[in-house]
């Protein structure tokens, strides 16, 4: 292009436009004249504005500089800054399975009601609308939620295909659906204490259902990420036959002895593993409300009670481990055991001296006491918090309480805590203990996720020796053959037990009516696999167990029922041969660690 | 590397070119392709595309880039005119027919689909633009006679009428501002500076009552809580989580959320995962090539190639100052591209084109040289 102009007069410096050519017309001259102004350097004002230029351009890279170390400095008080997701749609959730499988917890689609307030025309008419199509919804509510200048409102979460369809017929414009994942338990409340429940979000506020969010899924779905990607189901120790059974047999129990409430575990006492948990009254975790009702906690892990009898088996076991005392020590039972102004006595007196097998069958208060005193207070209490006792115990289920110890722990308190009063545990923090008595002598924290016997040998702590475990099985079965546990001796599985019958407090006063009975059954005795164990609060005394309402009538006789239905689910094979525990455990080495 | 005994096109090249510039350049190109790995897989699954879409694409989209760049900044002054001619004359016909052929996409026309490419035409109109505007006002210095002031007005009231017809505005705004800027270089009188103003205030004003989303966006940027601020509420959050050193590569959790976390708002994905040092590090890095150029156009004696060397510095400046300003909330939301850093073909493949002129006219030339591609002065050296 420049070519075109090479017969032009030459010009010595380019920084001299005022002497440019004679071709400008006094047009032009006038036009620069006008834009430029006269007789200017315009090569050095050139270079003055691009300085100029530098200076800004380092002025608004400052700025930005600036800013992000702002940034930087303010992040730590930030952290906890959120407001980004809250808005965040229900999101998926992991299946939960249990142990053989089968679907305890899974995500169905549904949509959602949304409007987007500033793009609605008519707000009167969209609220008569929708409530004319649904009407559960507040219309005073919706109008609110309408006449907001948000950009999102939710207006109905988890509404059915034909309701979506007929609002999709409405044509509100600024009205819209999103499919979000609603939460649904196909088995109702069999395992609603187990797994727990989740909000409207989908996000877990009870259970194992809350634990996975504590677990990473919570970060997961803020993140974005637990959209509906497929997500590893969670396969849970709990076996739904085994729940399913348990829970039968609780509910017949809780109508035909007219309890408060009744509730069981059966758990593995070779790993810990928690095969069903009921509590009864429990509530549908597909219908939220009722899991709201006080009545209706989970008596095993958030509720401590004074176990009752049960608790003998861990004083006799402390004292068989101590070394001072064994089968064949006796201790003496022939007047009620006076202490200060309280006096114990046997419920099945005897009147005599009692050996310690002996102790056990009647389920003696004063063999009991004299034999924790002989040890002593510090030792006693040495071996319950050895065993658990005294500390909260903590499960994968958010739920716990802490057991409610003597802060001055006396005497007195040994005495009773001896044979079970004076000391409220969770009863699976019982069980736990108990277990630890049958394995062989570990103490194995219960877990609700599934675990292999090597595992759990490397978490459990050794409490008690083994022999003392051998002759803890011992007693255990000998119970069920002659003494108060002989009505949940099921023909087959060689059952050992122990009953517990607590009187209640009421009013800061044992009652003598009101009783907590508690049953701890071992399966089988000689080898164990399973302990069984039963809790009814306040059962009633019926014509048939001859108004008696300790738990030889209620709570054995119960996991009598129990037992022969779990048995076959939990491939235990039935040996009717079996000669009596004396002959057969006592002699026999075997048993388990 | 070439010897400097002997004189080889590459020598010639190497020992010329602004290598301090170029070390910048590859560096952009090469923090592009890890944050392009950080930002864009989650955008493609979240659109249903293979989670590397867009980092194949983005990698396979800096070969022809580096191509152009290389190659552009080996040519002479004067060829780089001739080049932007031809690129401009091209970039009009294709926005024309973008009006006549595109689709309507988000309520505006930018895309054209040639032979199965999508060009965004504009992205190849602005450097030559730039690059003619400088010409012009640097004619008008020479050789006053020439109507170069005209020519300049009307090219610029023809690209933005084009623009504002798809419409434009992010392009148009940013084309004015460096047409305005080289005009005032080129020596314009104070009192015009107010006469712009008031145009491109006019024109701003007009924007925003007549285009809803500009009103809407100011309206915004002026008073969050008065709409939707979904993004930059996101992208702040980001540089909120990130912290001075970043969360780790891979582990930003916003950018899931974040949209057009590829393109408009990489620069907050930077942030979350890398930290604001490596934003610092990037915002010296375009500082550093923005500044030097103005540098080299100040000491230039050639009014041409000041001129287009500023320009071009300008327009890459201005456009990497405004999306950074927008990801950290210091203006209104406004989509541009970081430049070699946002995902985007056209927008790469011009700005290796604008930076390949930048290189070409910022290399050192021998005064002779100078004097030559003054065109004016051809007779007196060509013609003994």
């Amino acid at each position: 292009m420049n070519e075109t102009h090479e017969d032009e007069e030459h010009v010595p410096a380019p920084s001299a436009p005022e002497q440019a050519g004679p071709v400008e017309s006094w047009r032009q001259r006038m036009l620069r004249g006008l834009l430029y102004g006269q007789n200017v350097d315009r090569a050095r004002k050139a270079r003055a504005r691009i300085g100029l230029a530098i200076v800004g351009f380092a002025i608004i890279y400052a700025v930005i500089g600036v800013r992000l170390v702002s940034f930087a400095i303010t992040s730590d008080n930030h952290a906890a800054r959120r407001g980004v997701s809250q808005d965040a749609v229900a999101t998926a959730r992991p299946d939960i399975i249990d142990r053989n499988g089968e679907i305890l917890a899974t995500d169905v689609k549904a949509a959602s009601l949304f409007a987007e307030p500033r793009r609605i025309i008519d707000v009167d008419e969209a609220t008569e609308q929708l409530t004319a199509t649904l009407p559960d919804l507040d219309a005073n509510e919706v109008r609110e939620r309408l006449s907001s200048k948000k950009g999102f409102a939710w207006l109905k979460r988890e509404i059915t295909a034909t309701q979506q369809q007929a609002i999709h017929r409405l044509g509100i414009p600024g009205i819209g659906f999103l499919r979000e994942n609603k939460r649904t338990y196909p088995n109702g409340p069999i395992v609603s204490h187990v797994i727990g429940l989740v909000n409207i979000d989908n996000q877990g506020i009870a259970g194992l259902e809350r634990w996975l969010d504590k677990n990473g899924l919570a970060d997961l779905h803020m993140a974005g990420f637990a959209t509906d990607r497929q997500q590893k189901p969670v396969q849970l120790a709990v076996d739904l036959r085994v729940t399913h059974a348990l829970r039968d047999e609780l509910l017949a129990a809780l109508h035909k002895y007219k309890a408060k409430a009744v509730a069981g575990t059966v758990t593995d006492v070779r790993t810990g593993e928690i095969l069903a948990m009921v509590s009864l009254p429990d509530y549908d975790p597909n219908n939220p409300k009722e899991a709201n009702d006080p009545t209706r906690i989970n008596r095993l892990t958030t509720g401590v009670f004074e176990m009752g009898s049960t608790f003998k088996a861990l004083t006799l076991a402390m004292a068989l481990d101590s070394g001072k005392i064994n089968l064949n020590s006796s201790f003496d039972a022939r007047v009620p055991l006076r202490y200060g102004k309280f006096k114990i006595h046997d419920y099945h007196a005897q009147r005599r001296f009692l050996t310690v097998p002996e102790i056990f069958t009647y389920s003696s208060n004063i063999g009991t006491a004299r034999m924790a005193l002989s040890l002593g207070v510090e030792y006693h209490k040495w071996f319950l918090k050895k065993m658990g006792q005294l500390d909260r115990l903590r499960t994968e289920l958010p739920e716990s309480a802490e057991p409610i110890v003597p802060k001055r722990w006396g005497e007195l308190n040994t005495v009773t805590i001896a044979f079970g009063h004076g000391l409220s545990v969770a009863p699976l923090q019982a069980t736990m203990a108990v277990g630890a008595l049958m394995n062989g002598g570990l103490l194995i924290p219960p877990t609700f996720l599934k675990r292999s016997e090597e595992e759990a040998k490397a978490l459990g702590v050794r409490v008690i020796k083994p022999e003392t475990s051998k002759e803890m099985r011992y007693l255990m079965r000998l119970n069920a053959e002659v003494g108060s546990a002989r009505k949940a001796n099921v023909a087959g599985y060689y059952v050992g037990g122990k009953t517990g019958t607590a009187e209640k407090v009421i009013n800061g006063r044992y009652s003598k009516t009101r009783l907590l009975t508690t049953f701890m059954a071992v399966l089988p005795a000689d080898k164990p696999k399973y302990i069984v164990s039963l809790l009814l609060d306040e059962p009633q005394g019926l014509p048939e167990t001859y108004g008696f309402a300790t738990s030889g009538w209620n709570a054995a006789p119960t996991a009598a029922k129990v037992i022969a239905r779990i048995g076959p689910l939990l491939d235990l094979e039935p040996r009717l041969d079996l000669p009596p525990s004396g002959k057969w455990i006592l002699a026999n080495a075997s048993g388990a660690f | 590397m070439s010897s400097r005994e002997k004189r080889t096109p590459f020598g010639d090249w190497w020992y010329t070119v602004d290598r301090p510039t170029l070390a910048a350049l590859a560096a952009l190109m090469l923090a592009g392709i890890v944050l392009s790995l950080a930002a864009s897989p989650p955008v493609a699954t979240r659109i249903g595309l293979d989670p590397f879409h867009f980092v194949h694409r983005h990698i396979l989209f800096l070969i022809p880039a580096i191509i152009v760049l290389l190659g552009v900044s080996a040519l002479s002054p004067r060829n780089v005119r001739r080049l932007s001619v031809v690129v401009f004359a091209g970039g009009i016909v294709l926005l024309i027919a973008t009006l006549h052929f595109a689709p309507e996409v988000k309520g505006s026309r930018r895309w054209i689909t040639i032979l199965g490419v999508g060009v965004q035409a504009s992205e190849f109109v602005k450097p030559a633009f730039v690059v003619l505007i400088a010409w012009l006002f640097a004619e008008s210095t020479r050789r006053p006679e020439m109507p170069a002031n005209t020519i300049a007005i009307t090219l610029l009231l023809m690209v933005v009428t084009l623009l504002v017809l798809q419409p434009d505005f992010g392009q148009t705004m940013l084309l004015a501002l460096v047409w305005s800027a080289l005009f005032f270089m080129a020596g314009m009188r104070i009192i015009w500076i107010f006469g712009i103003g008031a145009v491109a205030l006019v024109g701003l004003v007009g924007a925003y009552f007549t285009v809803s989303h500009v009103a809407k966006r100011i309206q915004r940027f002026l008073d969050p809580a008065s709409g939707d601020t979904f993004n930059i509420d996101v992208a702040l959050e980001s540089f909120y989580r990130g912290g001075w050193f970043g969360r780790g590569p891979g582990e930003g959790t916003i950018k899931r959320i974040l949209p057009e976390g590829h393109t408009d708002f990489v620069f907050a994905v930077a942030g979350e995962e890398f930290g604001v040092i490596l934003c610092l590090i990037l915002l010296s890095l375009f500082a550093f090539i923005v500044l030097r150029a103005l540098l080299h156009a100040m000491r230039d004696e050639d009014p041409f190639t000041r001129f287009a060397t500023a320009g071009l510095a300008m327009l890459f400046g201005v456009q990497s100052a405004i999306n950074m300003a927008v990801n950290l909330h210091l203006m209104p939301a406004k989509g541009m591209t970081l430049p070699f850093i946002s995902y985007g073909g056209s927008s790469m493949i011009s700005l290796a084109y604008g930076m390949g002129m930048l290189l070409a006219l910022s290399r050192e030339r021998p005064q002779a040289e100078l004097l030559i591609s003054g065109g004016t002065y051809t007779p007196a050296l060509g013609r003994a």
